[in-house]
């Protein structure tokens, strides 16, 4: 049975960094009176690559499976079927201690700092740990985390407090230095700011856009809130229901959105501007997102979708090129600017 | 009834609100002095960041604070709350002044369908009839965009999807035609499609019933989208107010500039990096003798000695900006431009009233 999603838009190159291919996650569903639980497909047939020191966001809405797909590439959940290549090397199945040498090069940052440094370490142990696993000494180590704290704009003399002594946004910085200590290669960054206040997001977009930077990381970007994405991707990935519906350059995604789940998207997000917000016109979809339990036929966005024709309803769209500049969108009636 | 029809008696009208809680080791001013109006027909947004006060003013509002010292003034079509019993207060909620809350499954009760919570206000309320409060009930469903509702009421809080439910308390909010909708963070939990469908929703409600809204929000966006007027928060006291147009156009206190510049924009050429406000929100428990913003404010760390002192340790109260605004600060933006200087600011907020 293939969901292929179509072969992903770039050709593998020697940049290529990541390379997935029609990654599918199921779940398990709940049973109801005796029938069988049905399976939930909540990531069905991703595929993407990520060359070097390129930023990817990956945006969609609750639900649309953005979170579990960046949890497989880092092997915090097993994929149910796909491929996951890191540097040319097929990490898929590879047991916890064969993928230790890649993990150095492979992080993770998450949603909520306080949820994941552990309380009842120091900053210094936090930041030491995987340096300790990846063999070095503990004082090769602390003297490391020092300099992490440095990079990240904290004060490296706090190496001995606990992470509740940190705000919000300093916590997150401690969690995006603990990623940094081994000096990966790749980052996902699942939600980096969404649990903090608005005047200390910008502090950490601006953070990571300089850390992406200066070391050259490629990072995924994973998150709901478009124009943070915007700011800091350089392509970006639109998922509804578990697969990508529109893929492509940030530029020909925002200004010319091809798909009219984008379009809505983009459209229904708010902007700080109440003379602008007059003048536009915006889609308002239907409805909410379908359950991945339960998912339409054919187009899975049809039952929301202002372009819907029979065939949307009996055919799934795969991913194909619209306009130029390697975007490709998954719809029937695309939007060719 | 008690009337808002008269001009010169706004729905609501909150002088002055001070909310204190005390804790066995320490007193936390989580509100200090807030002073706004809400007029029928209008939407005030109330924005700010965690612990700025926002949603403990819209809950003193509501007569929701048990164990918080409460002083000042709330009045709604000129009658004061603060100093109605329980039992009146509970006629009124509801009833007169109706909220909606951030996550919709917490507001509503597990184990009863959908149709019979909405039908209960109007029961209590009214005294209507079992028959008559659930045929009520359906048509409240329908209008806030259910689709099938007679067949919806019947269902439990758990069978509606999370846009879904945010109507369905919205319905029961509005189910006794209240005067006042306070809604705190109505659309935060929500995804941002089914966002702009409560939104929406929200504004065709007020226009056709002359709801007066409170919209509290951290969202930059959704204010300029909803809101009339914004009063802008910040450690628990009133940073600026103004006309939205106004304030996003010219903003007059730097707290509110620093928040503006700091949200990425859809619509923002995106090569220049973000402008930062520096530090964190400020913390309740210890508050400062000054203004609560100085230890982030750049234009305090500019400005000479003598200003920068007047900011850390004197409190600025809401003074005359422009006519409709208010700002509280020793060194607003854009004054120099008027040709007035910081000291001929009128004092203290008589021109709000």
């Amino acid at each position: 049975m293939s969901h292929s999603n179509a072969p992903a838009p770039t050709p593998l190159t020697d940049s290529t960094l990541l390379s997935v291919r029609d990654l599918t996650k199921t779940f398990p569903g709940r049973r109801r009176l005796g029938r069988p639980a049905s399976r939930v497909r909540a990531v069905d047939g991703v595929a993407f690559d990520l060359a070097a020191g390129e930023t990817l966001g990956l945006v969609g809405e609750s639900g649309c499976g953005k979170s579990t797909t960046g949890r497989m590439l880092v092997r915090l959940l097993e994929p149910t079927a796909g491929t996951v290549a890191f540097d040319n090397q097929d990490i898929t199945h590879l047991s916890q201690r064969q993928l230790r040498p890649t993990r150095r090069h492979l992080q993770m940052i998450f949603q909520d700092p306080y949820a994941s440094l552990n309380p009842r370490q120091t900053v210094s142990r936090i930041l030491s740990e995987p340096l300790l696993i990846q063999g070095k000494s503990a004082r090769a180590a602390r003297h490391r985390a020092a300099e992490l704290l440095e990079l990240v704009g904290l004060n490296p003399e706090h190496l001995d407090r606990h992470p509740y002594q940190f705000s919000g946004g300093q916590a997150q910085r401690i969690g995006i230095a603990r990623a940094l200590a081994t000096g990966p290669r790749l980052i996902v960054a699942d939600e980096p700011v969404s649990a903090l206040d608005v005047s200390v997001q910008a502090q950490i977009v601006n953070l990571l856009e300089r850390l992406q930077h200066e070391l050259g990381l490629a990072l995924l970007f994973i998150a709901h809130d478009l124009s943070v994405v915007k700011r800091i991707c350089d392509r970006v990935a639109v998922m509804y229901l578990g697969r990508i519906v529109e893929i492509g350059d940030k530029h020909a995604v925002y200004d010319a959105p091809a798909h009219p789940y984008t379009q809505a998207l983009l459209s229904a997000v708010p902007l700080p501007d109440p003379a602008a917000e007059r003048r536009r016109e915006r889609i308002v979809l239907l409805g909410d997102p379908p359950s991945p339990a339960a998912p339409p036929s054919g187009c899975s966005f049809h039952p929301r979708c202002p372009k819907a024709q029979d065939i949307c309803r009996n055919q799934r769209p795969a991913l194909a090129a619209v306009g130029r500049e390697g975007r490709q969108a998954a719809c029937h009636f695309p939007t060719d600017h | 009834m008690p009337s808002n029809t008269e001009t010169d008696t706004p729905l609501l009208r909150v002088r002055d609100l001070q909310v204190q809680f005390e804790t066995r080791a320490e007193s936390i001013r989580a509100v200090d002095g807030i002073s706004f109006t809400v007029e029928a027909g209008r939407t005030l947004g109330l924005v700010g960041e965690s612990g700025s006060g926002k949603s403990v003013t819209s809950m003193a509002v509501m007569g929701l604070h048990r164990r918080a010292r409460i002083s000042g003034s709330i009045a709604l079509a000129g009658r004061e709350l603060l100093s109605l019993t329980d039992q009146q207060l509970s006629r009124l909620r509801g009833r007169r002044m109706a909220m909606v809350f951030q996550d919709p499954l917490s507001a509503l009760h597990p184990a009863y369908t959908v149709g019979e919570q909405i039908a209960e206000a109007r029961r209590r309320h009214f005294g209507t009839g079992r028959r008559a409060a659930h045929r009520h009930a359906v048509d409240m469903l329908g209008e806030v965009g259910i689709p099938e509702p007679a067949r919806r009421a019947g269902e439990y809080p758990h069978q509606f999807s999370g846009g879904m439910r945010q109507r369905a308390v919205i319905a029961m909010a509005l189910s006794c035609e209240p005067d006042l909708l306070i809604a705190d963070e109505p659309t935060t939990a929500l995804d941002v499609t089914v966002q702009a469908q409560i939104l929406e929703l929200i504004a065709r409600l007020q226009q056709q019933r002359q709801l007066g809204v409170l919209m509290i929000t951290h969202d930059l966006g959704v204010v300029a989208r909803v809101a009339h007027d914004v009063l802008v928060m910040y450690g628990g006291r009133a940073a600026e107010q103004a006309p939205v147009d106004d304030l996003f156009r010219q903003p007059a206190h730097p707290y509110t500039r620093g928040l503006l510049d700091s949200i990425p924009r859809l619509d923002d050429p995106d090569d220049a990096p973000l402008r930062t406000i520096a530090g964190s929100p400020p913390s309740l428990a210890s508050p400062i003798p000054g203004c609560p913003f100085a230890p982030r404010c750049s234009r305090a760390a500019g400005a000479e000695e003598a200003i920068r002192a007047r900011c850390t340790d004197e409190q600025p109260r809401p003074s005359y900006y422009a006519p409709g605004r208010l700002v509280a600060c020793h060194l607003p933006l854009g004054i120099p431009e008027h040709g007035t200087s910081p000291t001929d600011i009128q004092h203290p907020a008589e021109e709000a009233r």
